[in-house]
């Protein structure tokens, strides 16, 4: 069956519906620098958004943005060289999802502050977003097999620390 | 987690320094109800009395990229007009419209505070004698009204016709102007 292409949400919609979520999974990835990093993102959004293609998975592209500006700032590249960096407008296609457990990971998402960055993109953004593989991959700079291995190694460092301060 | 008052304020100046927003709006109260207000960097583009359907309307002819932030020169010269103390705008436009379009809308900017002009009559203007119906269409899809005057224009039989505002607003600007009604 045909699908009509999602046409592209006018950017203040945009903006409205994903500039808190983005905050709160920023503030769980680099802590005190969430709101530079938050600002930087949709300034970066803003500056490609009238190149996207259709409006699908805009909720997808704005975390990829999000984590690749916050991989920036916590390897403590030049901020300025980040923002130069032109956005990338590609959408990716999601496959059908795998399911996950978002109350589990709500019992454990305080302790994500203590893994490495690349596990915590990929435990928050999997398990807190509900992003898939693909996606998580993409806002990586990884493959989908490292994105996954990245996940679950977090999951199991998670485990490991909330089993020790209980 | 929600992104505070300031925060958003912040991001929403560094857009504009940026030069990255091709639309501007707002949704600013009148004393005939709410205005949505957009412009581009050329110039004021749409003046609306139904801001949602706008939103999308103006995205689609102007550029995906629109950020609510102030329009004070263009809410200044409206509340002035509102206060009766501004009988002309002075304010740059935007106008993407087909050449008929454009000609009608030209010739509609002069017609004069506190005057109407029929159908047929702004027809005539445009060397269209003819056209009173297309003209009709015209005013009918006028991207901004109150300061392209379409409130202005009324039936050669003296009545009011129609409004995207409503009748009842039509009536107040026309009222607001001293307007005089042929009846």
């Amino acid at each position: 069956m045909m699908q009509a292409v999602q046409s592209i949400p006018p950017f203040e919609s945009f903006y409205c519906e994903h500039a808190d979520p983005v905050l709160g999974y920023l503030r769980r990835l680099v802590g005190q620098q969430a709101e530079d990093v938050w600002q930087e993102t949709f300034l970066k959004a803003l500056r490609g958004y009238d190149r996207l293609s259709h409006g699908e998975h805009l909720r997808a592209w704005v975390f990829t943005i999000a984590t690749r500006t916050a991989m920036d700032a916590l390897r403590g590249s030049s901020r300025d060289a980040a923002a130069r960096a032109d956005v990338d407008v590609t959408l990716l296609e999601v496959p059908g999802h795998d399911g996950f457990d978002q109350a589990a990971f709500e019992e454990i998402a305080h302790l994500t502050h203590d893994l490495p960055p690349k596990e915590r993109a990929a435990v928050v953004l999997r398990y807190g977003y509900d992003l898939h593989y693909a996606e998580i991959a993409d806002a990586l700079g990884s493959s989908e097999e490292a994105a996954r291995a990245a996940a679950s190694s977090g999951v199991r460092r998670l485990r490991r620390s909330h089993e020790r301060d209980a | 987690m929600s992104v505070t008052p300031d925060l958003d304020a912040r991001f929403r100046a560094a857009a504009a320094a940026a030069g990255i927003v091709d639309v501007r709006f707002d949704i600013v109260p009148s004393p005939i109800g709410d205005l949505f207000l957009a412009a581009t960097a050329k110039g004021l583009c749409r003046i609306s009395f139904t801001p949602d359907q706008a939103e999308d309307d103006v995205a689609r002819t102007f550029g995906v990229r629109m950020l609510r932030l102030p329009l004070d020169t263009v809410r200044r010269e409206l509340d002035e007009y509102f206060e009766g103390k501004r009988h002309t705008f002075d304010l740059p436009l935007d106008l993407r419209v087909a050449e008929f379009n454009e000609a009608v809308l030209h010739e509609l900017a002069r017609v004069p505070y506190g005057r109407v002009e029929t159908y047929g009559g702004l027809a005539a203007k445009v060397g269209r004698p003819k056209a009173a119906r297309a003209v009709g269409t015209v005013m009918n899809r006028n991207p901004i009204p109150i300061v392209l005057p379409c409130h202005r224009i009324i039936g050669s039989n003296g009545s009011l016709t129609g409004y995207a505002g409503g009748l009842p607003v039509k009536r107040a600007l026309l009222d607001l102007e001293g307007a005089t009604l042929p009846l």
